[in-house]
C-alpha cells in the first residue's frame, strides 16, 4: 500500500537522521577532547550522575549509619525525610520518605503501580526495570516469584514479603538486614556492600568490600 | 570503585549547581523530563546535555549565553517547519546551539565538523577513541 510505503520511507529517514546525530555528537566530542577544551571525565561525570550514580551512593550512607547506630535507626524509621537530612541528604521527591525495615521474618520492597515514584535523594534515578510495567504489576501480584525468576532472589518461606507500593506522597526505602560477617568493618567500609538493589528490596548487600559483576549502565 | 564520602559530596553539590543551571529553561526551551526525571532517548542525546555543560562548567560560556542560542535555534526551527518535514528533536536543537557558539567563539569550524562527522559516518574512526 501506499500509505505503507512512505510510512517505512519516513521511518528510515527518521533512523538515517538519528545516526546522522550520532555521528556529529561523537565527532564534536572527538574534537573538543582533542583541543583539550574539555575531558572525557568531565563529561562522564555529568551524564553519570543523572543516569545512575549519585543516589544510591546517597542511600547506602544512611544504611549503613543505621546499622552502626541503634539511635539512628530509630529516628530513621520513625521520620526517615528528617533522618536522612541529618546527614545533609534531601532535596525534591524525598519529602515525605519512609524506611521500611527487613527483618528475619520480613523482606520489604519497593514498586510504585501508577508510575515510577522513587526516592530520588537517596537512590538517584530509577532503574529502568523499576519502570517497566512487567516489574510494577508482577511484584504486586506474585512478589516471590518475581524476585526469584527476575531477580534470582529466594526469599525463604519462613520471612512474609511485604510489597510497598510508592506514590507522589510516599516514598519507601529498604533498610536491608546487615548481613552476618559484617561486624568488624568500619561505617565507611559497610556503605560499600550497601546496593541500590537491596534498598529497593530486590536483592541483598553484597558480602564483598568491591562488587565485581555491578556493570555500569549506559 | 565506590566513592569516598567527600566526593559524594562534592558530586552532590555540583549535580544542585547543574539543576539551577538548568532550572530556568522553560517553555519550548525545557529540557524533556519525565515524573520530573530528564529523560533521554539515545546516548548522543545525554553526550550532547553533558558536552554542552560541561564546556559551560570549562568557562567558554556563559549559561545564559547557551540559552539564548537555544532559544534563536527553536525559533528558527519553527519559522522553517513548513520546508523540512524532519521530527522535532530537543536535543537536535541543542546541538545546534552549541554548534553554533563553539563556530562564533572560533573554537572549530563547521568545515572541520562536518568533515570529522563524515570520517565517524563511514567508520573510518575509531569509536573509542579516547584520551
Amino acid at each position: 500500500m501506499k500509505s505503507t510505503v512512505g510510512g517505512n520511507q519516513t521511518e528510515n529517514l527518521h533512523k538515517h537522521e538519528e545516526a546522522d546525530l550520532a555521528a556529529r555528537v561523537r565527532a564534536l566530542e572527538s574534537l573538543l577532547l582533542e583541543k583539550r577544551l574539555v575531558s572525557t571525565d568531565a563529561i562522564e561525570k555529568l551524564i553519570a550522575s543523572y543516569e545512575n550514580d549519585i543516589g544510591p551512593m546517597l542511600g547506602a550512607r544512611v544504611v549503613a549509619r543505621a546499622w552502626v547506630d541503634p539511635d539512628y535507626k530509630k529516628r530513621l524509621l520513625k521520620n526517615a525525610t528528617a533522618a536522612c537530612k541529618e546527614l545533609g541528604i534531601g532535596g525534591m521527591e524525598g519529602e515525605n520518605m519512609v524506611v521500611v525495615e527487613n527483618t528475619p521474618t520480613v523482606h520489604n520492597v519497593v514498586v510504585c503501580t501508577l508510575c515510577s515514584c522513587y526516592p530520588w535523594p537517596v537512590l538517584g534515578l530509577p532503574p529502568n526495570w523499576y519502570k517497566s510495567p512487567q516489574y510494577r504489576s508482577k511484584m504486586v501480584i506474585e512478589p516471590r516469584k518475581a524476585l526469584r525468576e527476575d531477580f534470582h532472589l529466594e526469599i525463604g518461606r519462613e520471612k512474609e514479603v511485604q510489597v510497598w507500593d510508592s506514590s507522589a506522597e510516599i516514598r519507601y526505602l529498604v533498610l536491608p538486614e546487615r548481613p552476618k560477617g559484617t561486624e568488624h568493618m568500619t561505617e565507611t567500609q559497610l556503605a560499600s556492600i550497601i546496593t541500590r538493589e537491596s534498598m529497593i528490596g530486590v536483592g541483598l548487600p553484597t558480602r564483598k568490600k568491591k562488587s565485581r559483576s555491578r556493570k555500569r549502565k549506559r | 570503585m565506590r566513592k569516598s564520602k567527600t566526593q559524594h559530596e562534592k558530586l552532590r553539590r555540583h549535580e544542585t549547581k547543574v539543576k539551577r543551571l538548568i532550572s530556568n529553561m522553560d517553555g519550548q526551551t525545557a529540557l524533556p523530563r519525565k515524573n520530573g526525571e530528564l529523560v533521554f532517548q539515545s546516548p548522543w542525546e545525554s553526550k550532547t546535555f553533558g558536552l554542552a555543560v560541561a564546556l559551560h562548567e570549562e568557562g567558554l560560556y556563559g549559561w545564559d549565553e547557551f540559552r539564548q542560542a537555544l532559544i534563536d535555534e527553536i525559533k528558527k526551527w519553527n519559522s522553517n517547519r513548513n520546508e523540512n518535514d524532519k521530527k522535532w528533536s530537543y536535543y537536535e536543537r541543542w546541538l545546534s546551539s552549541l554548534e553554533e557558539i563553539l563556530v562564533k567563539k572560533g573554537v572549530l569550524s563547521k568545515k572541520e565538523l562536518d568533515q570529522r562527522t563524515e570520517e565517524f559516518g563511514k567508520g573510518l574512526r575509531d569509536e573509542n577513541h579516547r584520551h
